[in-house]
């Protein structure tokens, strides 16, 4: 037998033409720069580490982080400028990320937030100078046991942790691609990508190391149970849809797509798969976003962490979550609303109330704005229930309004001082008023904002949402809003009386003087609050006019 | 575009305010000065809002409109009635005579004491207060109103938790737990009552669709605006609440003591002669206005409500052995009588209640302030710490003593106007309300003289034996107000002119649909 022959008795020739060439995926590298920009100085970020030698390290981070992410917020002003938020809005890289006027919204402040975080993360003035080195709030030497001599060799040769700037840069990066990403598996690549560096630079306290870690741990272990959730909540949705394309799915919830793909004929369009699949999904972005009963991870974290990474998780994690949720039930889940609204209704309201009453018996400065926190997100989702375009732009200021607020409360934090470190328990705040007036008052205003007080911006954040809320129906929602504001009020009052009206102890802290840069960050805070408090229409209109999703 | 007077009336204190606050530590008595020269400009610029507002024009005048935050719906709309006009001259009024009697209150005490008094302070939060109730009083945009009638919370409550008396009977340590209670009491009370009105304000707005007072009672009028009676119930209510808790209304009252008791006199008066003011104006401006059938509806209850704040009030004031108490719980009493006279839906009744309004805010200025001024004579609030008083300072026990008449309605002092137009008013509607607000008088002639036979006459204690009379600056604030007091007892005319057009028209408002003609039939 011929070889030929021989060979056909196993083969056969295919009746389509051989691959001639893979199409290249066509990627619009231009409306991606954003992303694109932060990835890649990460990357560079990770080179410095590797090469530079170790007393550049520092200045260089600092540089290149900086420059980037300002770079990367003209490339949001220069995309939204030329009309990307909403004419021109489309859906870009194959399908996988969309270029919309949330995400460049929410970009656009993701990177405001980072670039402030960054000033915060690379202060140096406040801990006292260790062995004649400037030090700032991280660990000496990650990996140095804590108590151990290697530690204290560490310290001893003024080793500072400068991976915290690729690894800032890195969560920035997946936070930018998280609310934009249009496809499942996207978003749940972003999730991770932001993740991984946040359970990291949780664990890098200078002080209470222990604490640190602890916090890490427990972030990362509930962490990952929430990223198997949301994981497994994608599978089913694949295996409801048959895609895990945003567009496809909400297609075939809204019934207008039939064609069942063959292999999964069986599953296709079963609503089981696709309620068990979404309440899955939905729970993991709960999670990430700190809503009851997802929230148990918020307090000690918070805690634990550095304050500079509290801050910018605080405020960035939220944003990126809120925005990814938003985009989930907007454009995926509108034809399922009956059944999500409800349930949606239920967390809203125990998160609400649940953040404000626990956060009364609070103790911890720290905890304390954890809660808080958990309170603001029961707020944020009573505007993401109205399911109006009101809804998605009333979010979208609020997230901006609160996050600058939280990253100066935290900038605060780090100020008030004593010799362990941070004080930041509350009894040792009392009567800072009369000691540094100044401090005080800024962080007055941040907590007045939080309690929602006219000519703040937390007052016309949370006017937009419960207007939103209240438009949509939900009156109820507003009335149990309004309620835990009252309630919420009392423990921000709490510190302001502590603050102001309580005698100042001998032994209590100092408050440390910053460098410019946490000037900065607390001053930026204190502007935003105020000037979307009086004149908060510019940002309401830009957050209205980015409040369209594309589909 | 015509010279925003409105506008400058409130901007000129809050850039007061800001400036006093900026003046350097050392320069203390310069910020003094700042702020009374900024007070007396203010007033100045009242005294030209009231001439220049025509009672006999149209409804609200010196209008000011800007668009402010569209996406909310919200406008910086300014424009005053006759009542709006008369409580802005009142404010404007009283704001010096405040800071003139609060001008050692945040003096900082003698060395070795930790207590922190930052003078510049004191005088930029009540600058703050006169803007943010200046237009509270303008705006006829119900958002803007909301925005500033909780705001002022705000520099109230530290006037309140950070500058108490300058002498305390149980001991510094001890006050300072007690005022800033008092100060969280008020905070609490005030904030619960304004987010509950945020509710209805936002509800009002999904119903109306405008935040524009105007446009809203033009829109209820024509018929285009439909409210559901539940609906209009539930966001009169809310907004009630709100304002029942700042007036205060028993039973939300319990925080007017405290606030009073503990704060220095001149603050206690910014609450009770200025501040609460906003509470009671507002029921008249946006509770009946805007909820006309709601406000109908509610009228029994909330006048038995004001009934018993006339009778409780009063009768605790009896029991009182705090002077300050004893004139908040005097104060309760007569906010009773000015929320009866707005509810009695005459316009005897209302035409009584906004003259009250701006009489009680003299008369209790005089009062309190003389009070503040015996208090920190002696260094104590007690009654019984006080006797003989006026054989060894009859200025002071004089001055009291009118201050305290005018706190009776005693015939030829403004209030008596004032209320006996309110009774008459209440009377012609409610008979047996107004029978029974009788006795209020009875019990506020009981616990003022009381008051004035235990201090000021009887035996000379022998703490007192020394105290001083009144001093220049003390005169100086009593006087005019004094003055005042007679002159609108015997010639109230002034001001009822001003008040009464004002009057009628809101009072056409709440008889749109229902007119009664016993109303006018009475008059």
């Amino acid at each position: 037998m011929s070889a030929a022959a021989v060979h056909s008795l196993w083969t056969t020739a295919a009746t389509a033409a051989p691959i001639a060439k893979i199409d290249a995926p066509k990627i619009e590298y231009g409306q991606l720069s954003p992303s694109l920009i932060v990835v890649g100085a990460a990357l560079v970020g990770v080179l410095i580490e590797a090469f530079v030698p170790r007393r550049s390290r520092y200045y260089a981070q600092m540089l290149l982080s900086a420059v980037a992410l300002a770079a990367a917020f003209a490339a949001v002003v220069a995309l939204a400028a030329d009309g990307y938020g909403t004419t021109k809005a489309h859906i870009a890289a194959m399908g996988a990320i969309a270029v919309d006027g949330p995400s460049l919204f929410l970009q656009g402040t993701i990177l405001l937030v980072g670039l402030i975080a960054l000033f915060t993360f690379g202060e140096r003035r406040l801990d006292p100078e260790a062995h004649g080195n400037r030090v700032d709030s991280f660990a000496a030497q990650a990996a140095a046991v804590p108590g151990s001599e290697s530690e204290q060799a560490a310290v001893k040769a003024g080793f500072t942790t400068t991976e915290v700037f690729p690894l800032l840069l890195f969560a920035v990066a997946g936070m930018l691609i998280f609310p934009s990403a249009n496809d499942l598996l996207t978003l749940f690549v972003a999730l991770e990508v932001f993740s991984l560096p946040l359970y990291l630079l949780c664990a890098l306290a200078r002080r209470k190391r222990l604490m640190s870690q602890e916090a890490a741990v427990k972030y990362f272990l509930l962490g990952a149970f929430a990223s198997a959730f949301t994981l497994f909540g994608i599978a089913l949705l694949y295996g409801y849809a048959g895609s895990v394309s945003y567009a496809t799915i909400s297609q075939v919830v809204d019934g207008t797509v039939t064609s069942v793909d063959p292999a999964l004929a069986d599953t296709m369009g079963n609503d089981a798969l696709l309620l068990i699949g979404t309440a899955m999904l939905v729970m993991g972005l709960l999670f990430k976003v700190g809503a009851v009963p997802f929230h148990m991870w918020t307090p000690d974290v918070y805690q634990g962490a550095p304050t500079p990474v509290t801050g910018f998780m605080a405020a960035a994690t939220k944003v990126a979550a809120f925005g990814a949720l938003l985009r989930l039930l907007y454009v995926v889940l509108p034809g399922l609303r009956w059944d999500w609204r409800p349930v949606m209704w239920g967390v809203a309201i125990i998160t609400m109330l649940g953040g404000a009453i626990v956060a009364i018996t609070q103790t911890d400065i720290k905890r304390l704005l954890a809660y808080s926190s958990i309170a603001h997100a029961g707020f944020i989702l009573a505007g993401v229930i109205a399911t109006s375009k009101d809804g998605v732009s009333s979010v979208l200021f609020y997230l901006a309004a609160y996050s600058f607020v939280t990253l100066g409360a935290f900038a605060v934090v780090t100020l008030v001082r004593d010799a362990g470190g941070e004080a930041t328990h509350l009894s040792k705040w009392a009567g800072l008023g009369r000691r540094s007036p100044l401090v005080a008052a800024v962080f007055a205003v941040f907590l007045l904002a939080f309690a929602g007080i006219p000519l703040t911006s937390g007052f016309a954040g949370k006017f937009a949402v419960f207007k939103a809320a209240a438009e949509g129906g939900a009156v109820p929602l507003v009335v149990i809003g309004v309620i835990s504001s009252a309630i919420a009020a009392f423990f921000y009052i709490r510190v302001i009386v502590l603050m102001f009206f309580s005698e100042p102890r001998p032994e209590g802290p100092t408050v440390a003087v910053p460098s410019p840069l946490t000037t900065t960050a607390i001053a930026m805070g204190v502007v935003v609050t105020l000037v979307l408090g009086v004149a908060p229409q510019y940002f309401l209109n830009l957050a209205s006019q980015a409040g369209v999703f594309v589909r | 575009m015509s010279f925003p007077l409105l506008t400058a009336t409130a901007v000129l204190p809050a850039v007061g305010a800001v400036a006093t606050a900026a003046v350097p530590a050392a320069r203390r008595t310069a910020a003094k000065w700042l702020a009374l020269l900024v007070s007396l400009a203010t007033l100045a610029l009242a005294i030209v809002v009231l001439v220049r507002f025509d009672p006999g024009g149209a409804r609200y005048q010196l209008t000011e409109s800007h668009a402010w935050i569209s996406d909310f719906g919200v406008r910086y709309e300014l424009g005053v009635d006759g009542i709006g006009v008369a409580l802005v001259a009142l404010t404007a009024l009283l704001i010096p005579f405040i800071v003139l009697a609060g001008w050692h209150d945040a003096d900082p005490l003698e060395t070795g004491s930790r207590r922190w008094r930052p003078t510049q302070g004191f005088f930029a939060l009540i600058l703050a207060v006169e803007a943010m109730v200046i237009i509270s009083f303008e705006a006829t945009d119900v958002f803007l109103f909301y925005i500033f009638f909780e705001a002022m919370l705000i520099p109230m409550y530290f006037l309140i938790g950070g500058f108490g008396d300058r002498a305390h009977q149980q001991g510094e340590e001890a006050a300072s737990t007690q005022r800033s209670y008092a100060a969280v009491k008020f905070l609490l009370y005030n904030l619960v009552g304004g987010l509950i009105m945020l509710a209805a304000v936002i509800g009002l707005y999904v119903v109306a669709g405008s935040f524009s007072l105007q446009d809203i009672v033009a829109a209820r009028a024509n018929g285009s605006l439909h409210m559901a009676t539940s609906t209009e119930r539930w966001l009169f209510l809310g907004f009630f609440f709100a304002f029942a808790v700042k007036a205060p209304l028993w039973p939300l009252h319990t925080w007017l003591p405290n606030a009073m008791g503990e704060s220095t006199a001149p603050v206690a008066v910014l609450i009770t002669a200025v501040v609460d003011k906003v509470g009671t104006f507002a029921m008249l401006r946006y509770c009946l206005q805007l909820f006309p059938e709601a406000s109908k509806w509610a009228t029994p209850v909330i006048l038995v409500l004001a009934l018993v704040s006339i009778v409780y009030g009063a009768l605790l004031a009896v029991g009182q052995r705090d002077i300050k108490r004893l004139v908040a719980y005097a104060s309760i009493s007569h906010f009773g009588f000015i929320i009866m006279g707005i509810f009695a839906m005459t316009s005897q009744g209302q035409s009584g209640a906004t003259l009250y309004m701006v009489n009680h805010g003299i008369s209790t200025a005089a009062l309190m302030l003389v009070a503040g001024f015996l208090i920190s004579r002696r260094g104590s609030r007690l009654i019984s710490d006080y006797g003989g008083v006026q054989k060894v300072a009859p200025v002071l026990a004089g001055t009291f003593l009118i201050g305290g008449l005018a706190t009776l309605s005693l015939p030829g002092l403004a209030p008596f106007v004032s209320e006996f137009l309110v009774l008459v008013g209440t009377f012609t509607s409610h008979p047996v309300i107004g029978i029974i607000a009788t006795f209020g008088i009875v019990l506020a002639a009981l616990y003022t003289l009381v008051l004035y036979q235990r201090t000021m006459t009887g035996p000379v204690k022998p703490e007192v034996s020394a105290m001083p009379d009144l001093r220049v600056r003390e005169v100086a604030v009593v006087a005019p107000l004094i003055v005042l007091l007679i002159f609108l007892g015997v010639y109230p005319k002034p001001i009822a002119d001003i008040v009464n057009p004002a009057v009628k028209q809101t009072l056409s408002d709440v008889h749109k649909s229902d007119p009664k003609p016993d109303v006018e039939a009475v008059k």
